[in-house]
């Protein structure tokens, strides 16, 4: 066969103009790859390392170990709260059906959709409530704490005898088990499932030894908050939870991961940087599903527990106030009353130093250490329960009664109004003004009295007559006396509390009733109306109001703290001191790291002679013939423990008075010892004499390691 | 005059038998393409584990079967003089534009597009074969009109002669074909010798078109290019703000290239093995390499590339007649435009096209068409060889 010519196809060896285009061709291939190649330069040895890193990051997560949270102990070294090893049973996904996963994952995107409908909804609830009448406010539902969850999805056949086995073991429901299983696989798809935390040990090994007929059972171990003296101090060492969005968002949560188990309140919260350690972490090595592919152990890091936290408390005398409180409510309830809370507080009046502080309803705090139901969360949050998550010691605000004369009688004799030996005739009743009559309790009548007698038999006559004389919106003399010794205000004490109480002035009474005016205006109710939303009636300040705080009745309100901080203020001289809880930080061998000092203590001037005065009236009050609580101080040795003690009687709403002791005891055979301040309060109690009283002396005596003698006191003033 | 021959001392009559050696094949070609076929099933080796769903050595076996059909396929191209396909210029046109239209018809719809007819052992795609094809189709028309290559008609008709079939794959979509298309048009044209002022005129039709697709056809809501590939194009101009699958394969193949450094990760080549890297075994294989072999081993396939493309060149111009020029010079440009485009796609200089890697990424219908576009260079060299020895008379087979 010929080779195939045409004239056009022949051509010459190359003409330059063809050697000028493939050389073209072949310059422009020469920069392509010039160009390829400084890029592959850059890339993989300039910048090669960080795309190195990169790459590592691509695949390597972290997973936090937990680190054991530090302990708390008392002032003696003794553990209060401590973490011990609890094992924990849960399931690998990887042993269950994809079905369920996928049913999970249905699951989860219901429950989203439920609940951003959800929020949208309790939203536009909230902002209707806000504007309906009190009448239309009836006919609207009240908006829910909890966002509703879509039911679980049925259950395969196949899971259910195996859910059921595992029930068995477990003592948990069938159904309780699928549920844990598609709730948490909806959050974490291909995280293992917690079934069941703190399972005995026995029951762990009854299931390693059976993994085949338990099969995706896995056991590990986790740390656990343990309260050895179950309900002691509850309210103020609080519980601990895994922090919650909201609380991650606060500056005081800011270094914290997502997930991690934080001090929801109390002492946990206030030192929850200490208590908390630090996580150490598991590298593992994931592909780019995020599939689990290994475990890179060079690189993790080992947890670091926290530290420890030494309180103020003492033990013995937090466990006999506790004890000493619901004595007194006993008491109170053998008197007929329905006394169904209390609280007290015992500190040092120097330093501030709180030697024991507690509340009742109590509760146990480990119930928050493993995922606790809604219904038990409602039960410890309702009214029904007695609250008992609220610490009244603190955030309590009552009215304080009688034992309130003493700051009285300190800023009348301050503020010149009057001398110790000031005296009023007490007839039993006294004019306020032209249609106002104030009377004692059961109309007593004490004849002529003065400071010291007063604050013994607690005359009303006499602090009314004082009240009278110092009312002036100009001057507040017994309000700026209350204030300064810290009513009021808060405490600053190292708790998560914002308690203020209340001390009520001429201000005030105009603030609370232009709120009622705004708030009867929103809701279309008339200002003449006799029910409003309830929250003032809108008269102005009157001499009435500073003749009712005048003996702690009426607005004021206040707590135990506060007012054994206003205590420890007048025995101190008038420094009135910070309370505080804690002590010190230690390491895990009790060695101290450093030690939380006491602040400076507000000064308030208050003279000796008007210290002495008043002194003299609360001793007469606890040991003198007639004193209002020398009886529950029977055989109390006076000589070497001198008792200053006043009772308080608060006339409140429901028509039950709150019962209320405060005192200073001191042991004179040491005389740099500041002793200790007392204060007790009984909710619906009764007369002071009668509940709060005995249990201040069944403190004291523990404190002061003397017999413990229980005498209910007879005095029915207020 | 008699003309004494001149004496060869190697050969015992004295006849020098050296200029009837033709080479059967040009060695250092079939050196370049062996040790890229090499590099290709090494690397779907590694990339195999990182596929789910297939054994790890299904993509080395099948894409070692196509390199095996390729190669006698090629084996047997070489031994023809491609001239005679000048004969077949509007045949082979035809089946292009017939190919692609089957395809558009009745092919299967892969990733949004359909680009492919599913045989039984394998999907046959045109827009491939496509590709070389035209090289031969628009080679034929541009020798046919070589004497009036000055003519704006010329180019006019053989512009629109590559336009066709490349509006037809861009329609399928595949724009990558479409690109390779148009490079291959411009290729031939340009070894021609078409004036410049000709590529000056093209040059303002396609910014004009270019104007048009991206900013008239939107307003007046007429679909040219899709979004994503609108996206793919501008994705490579700012990858690390665009958070979609664009910009994350890109980020993802440039973590992998970077993290190879100058010698490679080796076992511990992650982003691989984690599947971090998208479609490690076509379009992204090239950032495989870089990954597990580093710098070195990225360089070392790019130079037998390098080799390729300067064999291609050389063959070029040792064609014995314009049309092999022309044919050489269109697979050249073929094979380095795809080359340049898929590793600029995996190193985060040139947008994502899904143009494969010649003979690298796995694909019959890529293989088999590049491997008989080296036949084709293959029979070039030889013819032109032959002609040279024999002064362009003879070569039977």
């Amino acid at each position: 066969m010929s080779g195939y010519f045409t004239p056009e196809d022949r051509r010459p060896p190359i003409t330059p103009a063809l050697a000028v285009r493939v050389a073209t061709l072949g310059f422009v291939a020469l920069a392509l790859f010039g160009i390829i190649f400084f890029r592959l330069w850059f890339l993989q040895v300039l910048a090669g390392d960080s795309y190195l890193s990169e790459a590592n990051q691509n695949r390597v997560r972290d997973v936090a170990i937990a680190a054991p949270r530090g302990d708390i102990v008392d002032r003696n070294g003794t553990p209060i709260v401590d973490s011990r090893l609890a094992n924990v049973v849960r399931i690998d996904p990887r042993s269950l059906p994809a079905a369920e996963q996928d049913a999970a994952a249905a699951w989860g995107q219901s429950a989203g959709e439920l609940a951003t409908r959800w929020e949208r909804e309790q939203k536009a609830l909230k902002a209707k409530r806000a504007k309906a009448s009190k009448k239309e406010l009836k006919k609207l539902p009240k908006p829910e704490k909890l966002a509703p969850l879509p039911p679980i999805p049925a259950m395969p056949v196949e899971l259910r005898q195996r859910f059921a086995a595992i029930g068995k073991v477990l003592d948990m429901r069938v159904a309780t088990i699928h549920k844990r299983v598609i709730q948490s696989l909806a959050i974490v798809p291909y995280g293992s499932i917690t079934l069941r935390i703190d399972v005995p040990r026995t029951v762990v090994q009854y299931l390693q030894e059976r993994k085949v007929s338990y099969p995706g059972v896995v056991s590990d171990t986790m740390f656990l908050r343990d309260y050895p003296h179950k309900t002691l101090a509850a309210q103020l060492l609080g519980n601990v939870g895994e922090v919650s969005d909201d609380e991650l968002k606060t500056r005081h949560f800011r270094d914290v991961r997502g997930g991690t188990i934080v001090g929801k309140g109390g002492v946990e919260y206030t030192y929850d940087t200490y208590l908390r350690g630090r996580d150490g972490t598991r590298r593992l090595q994931v592909d780019s599903l995020g599939n689990f592919i290994g475990e890179l152990s060079a690189s993790g890091r080992q947890p670091k527990a926290g530290k420890t936290i030494k309180l103020t408390v003492d033990l013995g005398v937090q466990e006999a106030g506790q004890a000493a409180v619901r004595k007194g409510i006993q008491l109170a309830r053998g008197n007929g009353h329905a006394a169904p809370a209390g609280a007290f507080v015992a500190m040092s009046p120097g330093s501030g130093e709180i030697y024991g502080m507690g509340s009742y309803p109590t509760f146990d705090p480990s119930l928050f250490t493993k995922p606790i139901s809604d219904a038990r969360y409602r039960a410890l949050t309702s009214d029904s329960s007695g609250q008992p998550l609220v610490d009244r010691a603190v955030d309590g605000a009552y009215p304080t009664g009688s034992t309130f004369k003493p700051i009285t009688a300190l800023a009348a004799l301050q503020s010149g109004a009057i001398t110790p030996s000031f005296s009023v005739n007490d007839a039993g009743c006294i004019d306020i003004d032209a249609n106002q009559e104030r009377c004692n309790a059961k109309d007593e009548a004490y004849g002529t009295v003065d400071l010291a007698n007063a604050l013994k038999v607690s005359s009303d006559v006499y602090f009314y007559t004082l009240g009278k004389n110092l009312n002036s919106a100009h001057t507040e003399t017994i309000q700026n006396m209350a204030r300064k010794l810290g009513l009021g205000r808060r405490t600053g004490i190292d708790l998560p509390s914002a308690a203020t109480g209340l001390i009520p002035d001429w201000k005030w009474r105009e603030e609370v009733g232009k709120k009622e005016r705004a708030c009867r205006k929103e809701r279309h109710i008339a200002l003449t109306a006799a029910v409003g939303c309830g929250i003032s009636d809108m008269r102005p300040w009157s001499v009435g109001d500073n003749v009712s705080l005048a003996v702690g009745q009426g607005d004021v309100q206040a707590s135990p703290l506060q007012m054994a901080v206003a205590y420890s203020g007048i025995v101190s001289h008038g420094r009135v001191p910070k309370p505080r809880l804690g002590m010190a930080i230690e390491d895990s061998q009790q060695r101290t790291l450093q030690t939380i000092p006491a602040s400076q203590a507000r000064k308030v001037a208050i003279s000796e002679s008007s210290r002495d005065a008043v002194l003299a009236g609360l001793h007469a009050a606890a040991s003198a013939p007639g004193g209002t609580s020398t009886a529950v101080w029977a055989n109390w040795d006076q000589n070497r423990y001198p008792v200053f003690g006043k009772t308080g009687t608060a006339e409140t709403s429901s028509g039950v008075d709150q019962s209320w002791y405060v005192c200073w005891i001191k042991d004179t055979t040491k005389p740099k010892d500041p002793g200790i301040v007392i204060a007790v309060t009984i909710e619906k109690g009764g007369f002071g004499a009668e509940a709060a009283a005995p249990a201040a002396r069944l403190i004291a005596s523990k404190f002061f390691n003397v017999k413990a003698e229980l005498h209910q006191g007879t005095s029915q003033t207020r | 005059m008699t003309t004494t021959p001149i004496q060869d001392p190697t050969q015992p009559d004295g006849i020098s038998r050296r200029v009837r050696r033709v080479p059967v094949f040009d060695p250092v070609l079939l050196f370049a393409v062996l040790g890229i076929c090499g590099a290709s099933l090494l690397t779907l080796h590694l990339a195999g584990a990182s596929v789910s769903g297939v054994s790890a050595n299904y993509y080395v076996t099948r894409q070692a079967t196509y390199f095996a059909v390729g190669i006698v396929l090629a084996a047997a191209l070489s031994r023809i003089d491609y001239s005679r396909l000048r004969e077949l210029k509007y045949g082979l046109y035809a089946v292009t534009i017939a190919g692609i239209l089957l395809v558009s018809l009745v092919g299967s719809v892969a990733r949004g597009s359909r680009r492919a007819v599913a045989l039984p052992f394998f999907s046959f795609q045109a827009s491939e074969v496509g590709k070389l094809l035209l090289v031969l189709a628009l080679s034929a028309f541009v020798v046919d009109r070589i004497r009036r290559l000055g003519d704006r008609d010329t180019t006019g008709r053989v512009v629109l002669a590559a336009l066709v079939p490349a509006a037809l794959v861009m329609a399928q979509p595949d724009l990558g074909s479409a690109l390779v298309y148009v490079v291959v048009l411009l290729a031939v044209l340009f070894t021609a010798g078409t004036s410049w002022r000709h590529f000056g005129g093209l040059f303002a039709l396609a910014t004009v078109a270019i104007g048009l697709v991206f900013v008239a056809a939107p307003a007046a809501n007429i679909t040219v290019l899709h979004q994503y590939q609108k996206d793919r194009l501008t994705a490579f101009l700012h990858p690390s703000n665009n958070p979609d699958r664009q910009g994350y394969q890109q980020d993802q193949s440039k973590i992998a290239v970077g993290a190879g450094q100058k010698t490679g990760r080796g076992d511990d080549a992650t982003q691989t093995k984690l599947k971090f890297l998208p479609e490690a075994h076509t379009d992204f294989i090239f950032a495989v390499v870089g990954e597990r072999y580093g710098f070195v081993g990225a360089t070392l396939v790019l130079s037998l590339y390098a080799l390729l493309i300067w064999r291609g060149l050389r063959i070029l111009t040792l064609a014995k007649n314009l049309y092999g020029a022309l044919v050489a010079a269109g697979i050249v440009a073929m094979l380095m435009f795809q080359v340049f485009v898929n590793v600029g796609m995996t190193i985060g200089i040139a947008p994502i096209t899904g143009i494969p890697l010649p003979l690298m990424s796995y694909g019959g219908s890529s293989v088999i068409t590049t491997l008989l576009a080296i036949g084709l260079l293959q029979s070039i060299y030889v013819q032109g060889r032959a002609a040279a020895a024999y002064k362009g008379r003879v070569l039977t087979y």
